[in-house]
């Protein structure tokens, strides 16, 4: 008890105990704690929908007049990329792959794009290569504008910054409705979103890049004599040639994930579309061969560019004589020649033929059958543990979810009073054990929670929670942030969708961070683990996101269940490489100094590398719970109920109002998420005094 | 070395660059506190009230010239100010306050585009972790400074070449900074400085990135080019001994201000203070002292007595002095007899510079 009143964080976290349960105590009684009441809603929803139709009538011709601009470019390359002979775009494609990386590279490009060819994806992917192609270009100008206005006024640093935060922390489904209400339906709206999804990394690659450049490196330039753009273009921007050309990787991929996602809204008949259309139609054959293409375009793209980024492009190049410094240049024009004279006498070189395609999706999807029928019992297994033990609890509480049905038992007040001893148990014994008094009330707060359930937690209690995180972890400005945001999400009625979503979202980012710290720490220590570990990265970080859904739907079926795995699958991801990095990076000193006063190998990692390590880890979180977030969105599509569900009924019905606010929710979820795990890294770390 | 034994350089000293009082403060607004004459009156307090207000003093009330063909050396340790005030000589840094005169005008109301020619044109620099161009090659790195300037490629081609021949390094031309060991990088750093043929060269710390070994080897280089050369240097080190080595006349500066100023013989027989002193106690005297430091102006050589310069270092005497006990005759410009040094002269001076006195000079 002494030490609950030395401890002021302690104290106030007492409080907010105490004030729970009193709250689900009383909820019985008083239906207002359960669930906000509805009269206390603001119309905000209907007032955004005016205006947004307000706005379209005012403007909207302007958008229209932009996207009937923007639509010829799309159009023209779109024609040109379906007129070019396939022999020709895939030669070309694999030249450049060879100017990157060289060979394996190259055959690599050559078999993903036979691939598209023979499983008669050609069309569909040309059409996704025209989008990418105009708002990659697009989109990496646009960024290096911003960035470059960014490096130059402090003042605008101190406006885009944020801005792209914003803009990144904003589901990517959010950003598809308005342009769809200004910009009209149309592959102009992919390529919008893309550039708007697509130009931030450029932006903070060139700033930082630009700002990398060693002073020494500029002085010199400016005692060269350079006046202001020479010291820009001649220095600067060379010296950050490798930032710059990390953040053009970045936002092609970025510009692909967007290009992809929003198919969605179909009509551009890409091979996004391909896949949507097919798994809704529950064909997963069809759909798992054309996220097949979808996976090959994002691996050939990101290896092309980050070649072009990291490569040890030879500085000696330019001393080759012009045949060989041009080889690739003299090779395409060479090879567009040939093939167009060619394409004249042989049709097949012009167009693939249509009995040169096959189609394995038959068997395929046989095989998946198979597997759901004989393997019914594991998967249901799987499945209905997870859901019944694990994810209803907390979502309803311990009193709804124990059904004879699951259980084998109804729970009953005798159950609930054993429950609480236990819980009591545990707290007492976290007391005993001499860490002081956070333990305990963690086991109380959390026993409290799957009692009642995140669904039936009093909408103040939660509010108390929240707040309290926000104010120990940042202070008193991120706690009335955080208020300001959770007001935001009572006042507009969303209140609901929200606590499921950070439900949904905070069981998966539970899994992953637990499983990828643990890969993480394992790949550390063993360089086997890790070099297994990094093409799966890799690959999964490329992997345009509702690709990573297919699979898992095809075994496990919509659901909650399918969520959280497709969540844990991308978001699992960062949680391993923060781990690993962070503990690779140690100062080398402080293991030396543990292994010198004995440390076994478990007491190393416990008690001298995972502390020191912990706020990268964090950070880590922070990338988990971003990714978890940014994936929730997407898993709206097999059929959850949270907010990410809201954005999606929001776009689908063309409902403004709906969709933005809560996209809104999603990102202020989000942005609360990120400032708390992120200034609890960083005061740690300065603790530490690690900075 | 083009230095005369009184230490002053051979064309009567015509000043190239001069500071006067120049201050550098880092901080909020440090401006607002030079509004009086404090500055002028009493700098220290000045110093204090702004460390005081929480801004960094990186440069307080410096003065100092350097004359055209010397070498110039200011020496402190780490933090002291030095990059600071070298920075301040080429604008690389705006002084808070003072003058800075280059060839008697005023360098700091000179308008941006003549800052321009003039860094072009008349000032080389030379930095610590060399500064290269990493994307391009030595040749082009050595060129940069007169691509800037829009001279023809041949021409810069050529320009260069030369200068590269002149720090040893042909043959590399093509290799890439990354290519190169820090010693050879910093050849480029000097090749490129040098470039466009400048009267005024900075040199930050030049071979404080490099092994001791290295260090040494390119310190004669520099001495050796600089005989060919003649330009007016500001050579910065935290090295005492390498300023020893190098300089003409040496600056000590501690916490921003100048503590003394002199050649290195007259630094390490007078120190200023206990802060001199500490470095200089533990220098041999005779790698400092020259012949003319210690004379005996009195004293008449015999006639077949031998004849040394009386630049000549106390290292040098030593072993003549050994065979000729009666004394070794000392000459100063254009072959006049100054006195000569014998066993007593010698230990006399080097006693005098023990206990401060005035040298027999
Ligand atoms: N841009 C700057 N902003 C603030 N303080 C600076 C800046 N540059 C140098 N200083 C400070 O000025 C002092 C002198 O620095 P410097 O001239 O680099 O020293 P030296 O070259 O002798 O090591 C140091 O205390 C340094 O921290
Ligand atoms: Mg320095």
């Amino acid at each position: 008890m002494t030490a609950l009143f030395a401890d002021r964080h302690a104290r106030i976290w007492a409080g907010v105990l105490v004030f729970s349960a009193l709250c689900v105590a009383l909820s019985g009684g008083l239906p207002w704690l359960k669930s906000y009441p509805d009269s206390l809603v603001l119309p905000v929803t209907p007032i955004l929908n005016d205006i947004m139709t307000w706005f379209v009538g005012l403007f909207g011709w302007a958008f229209r007049d932009i996207s009937f601009v923007l639509a010829m470019p799309i159009e023209g390359v779109r024609q040109l990329l379906q007129w070019l002979p396939w022999p020709f775009t895939m030669g070309v494609c694999v030249i450049v792959a060879h100017a990157a990386a060289g060979w394996r590279l190259a055959a690599f490009t050559g078999a993903a794009m036979l691939y598209m060819a023979a499983m008669g994806y050609w069309v569909e992917s040309m059409n996704t290569l025209a989008l990418v192609a105009i708002s990659v270009p697009l989109s990496v100008l646009v960024g290096f504008g911003f960035g470059v206005w960014a490096f130059v006024s402090r003042r605008a640093e101190r406006i885009i910054m944020p801005a792209l935060d914003l803009m990144q922390t904003v589901p990517t489904f959010a950003y598809l409705l308005p342009i769809l209400l200004l910009f009209g339906f149309g592959a102009v709206v992919g390529l919008i979103a893309s550039l708007l999804f697509a130009f931030p990394p450029m932006v903070r690659n060139t700033v930082l890049g630009l700002q990398r450049v060693s002073p020494e490196v500029v002085e010199s330039g400016t005692m060269s004599g350079a006046t202001g753009a020479q010291l820009f273009w001649q220095i600067r921007v060379p010296s950050a040639k490798r930032q710059i050309m990390l953040g053009v990787n970045q936002t092609t991929m970025a510009a692909l994930s967007m290009v992809i996602v929003a198919s969605i809204i179909g009509g551009t008949g890409d091979i996004g579309w391909a896949v949507l259309s097919t798994m809704r139609k529950a064909v997963f054959g069809e759909s798992l061969l054309a996220g097949i293409v979808i996976a090959f375009i994002a691996m050939a793209m990101d290896r092309i560019t980050w070649a072009f980024a990291t490569g040890e492009s030879n500085p000696h190049a330019a001393e080759r004589p012009f045949m060989r410094r041009h080889a690739h240049l003299l090779l395409a024009a060479a090879l567009f020649l040939a093939v167009l004279v060619l394409a004249q006498v042989e049709p097949a070189l012009a167009t693939w033929p249509r009995d040169w395609t096959i189609n394995p999706a038959k068997p395929i999807n046989d095989a998946i059958t198979w597997v759901v029928v004989n393997l019914k019992t594991q998967i249901e297994l799987i499945k209905r543990g997870a859901f019944f033990y694990l994810m209803l609890p907390l979502r309803v509480g311990l009193e709804q979810s124990v059904r004879p049905m699951t259980w084998g038992f109804t729970f009953t007040g005798a159950h609930a009073i054993g429950y609480a001893v236990l819980a009591l148990a545990g707290a007492a014994w976290m007391l005993l054990r001499g860490k002081g008094p956070r333990p305990a009330l963690a086991v109380l707060g959390i026993a409290l929670l799957f009692f009642v359930g995140m669904a039936n937690f009093p909408w103040p209690a939660l509010v108390a929670v929240f707040v309290t995180l926000a104010w120990s972890t940042g202070g008193t400005r991120l706690a009335i942030g955080t208020l300001a945001g959770l007001a935001f999400l009572l006042l507009t009625g969303i209140w609901t969708y929200a606590v499921l979503s950070i439900y949904l979202c905070g069981i998966a980012v539970l899994i992953s961070f637990t499983l990828g710290t643990t890969l993480g720490i394992w790949a550390a220590h063993d360089k086997r683990v890790s070099a297994f570990l990094r093409p799966i990265n890799d690959t999964l970080q490329t992997m345009p996101l509702f690709v990573i859904l297919i699979p898992i739907i095809m075994i496990f079926k919509l659901g909650d269940f399918t969520a959280v795995l497709a969540i844990v699958a991308y978001a699992t991801v960062p949680a391993i490489r923060y781990a690993e990095s962070a503990l690779r990076s140690l100062p080398e000193t402080v293991i030396e100094a543990g292994t010198a006063m004995g440390c076994t190998r478990w007491q190393l990692l416990w008690q001298v590398k995972l502390p020191i390590a912990l706020p990268e880890m964090m950070l880590g979180l922070n990338q988990t719970i971003m990714y978890g977030i940014s994936m929730l969105v997407i898993t709206a599509l097999v059929g959850t109920t949270e907010l990410g569900q809201r954005v999606y009924v929001g776009l689908s019905d063309g409902d403004f109002g709906v969709g933005i606010v809560a996209g809104i929710g999603m990102a202020i979820i989000a942005m609360s998420a990120d400032r708390m795990t992120q200034s609890w890294s960083a005061s740690r770390r300065k603790q530490l005094g690690l900075v | 070395m083009a230095v005369t034994a009184e230490g002053t350089p051979p064309d009567g000293g015509k000043i190239k660059i001069s500071c006067r009082n120049v201050w550098k403060v880092y901080g909020d607004n440090p401006q607002a506190m030079f509004g009086d004459d404090a500055a002028a009156t009493d700098p220290a307090g000045l110093a204090r009230r702004l460390r005081e207000a929480g801004h960094i003093v990186a440069a307080c009330d410096v003065s100092f010239d350097v004359r055209a063909g010397e070498i110039f050396v200011i020496m402190g340790l780490s933090g002291s100010g030095k990059s600071t005030m070298v920075r301040c000589l080429s604008r690389l840094v705006e002084p808070t306050a003072g003058e800075i005169l280059l060839d008697g005008r005023d360098l700091l109301t000179v308008p941006d585009k003549d800052l321009i020619d003039i860094r072009r044109h008349k000032m080389g620099m030379v930095f610590q972790n060399f500064g290269l161009l990493p994307h391009l090659n030595v040749l082009d790195n050595v060129a940069f400074p007169l691509k800037l300037q829009g001279v023809p490629l041949a021409e810069r081609r050529a320009r260069a070449q030369r200068v590269i021949d002149l720090v040893e390094l042909g043959g590399r031309e093509a290799a890439f900074p990354g290519e190169l060991s820090g010693g050879q990088q910093q050849r480029v750093g000097i090749a490129r400085s040098l470039a466009v043929e400048p009267e005024l060269w900075f040199l930050d710390e030049p071979f404080s990135a490099l092994d001791p070994l290295i260090r040494r080897q390119m310190q004669d280089e520099f001495l050796k080019l600089q005989q060919m050369l003649h330009k007016s240097i500001v050579f910065i080190t935290h090295d005492f001994l390498e300023a020893l080595r190098i300089a003409d006349r040496m600056a000590i500066m501690r916490e921003g201000a100048i503590v003394q100023i002199g050649s290195p013989a007259e630094l390490v027989l007078h120190p200023a203070d206990s802060y001199v002193a500490e470095f200089t106690s533990e220098v041999p005297r005779s790698r400092v002292l020259r012949a003319a430091d210690v004379l005996d102006p009195a004293a008449r050589p015999g006639a077949d007595a031998p004849r040394i310069d009386g630049r000549a270092r106390l290292q040098e005497v030593y072993p003549l002095l050994a065979r000729h006990t009666d004394g070794i005759a000392v000459t100063g410009e254009g072959g006049k007899l100054l006195g000569a040094v014998t066993a007593t002269s010698v230990i006399r001076g080097l006693a005098a510079g023990d206990t401060a006195a005035k040298p027999a000079a």
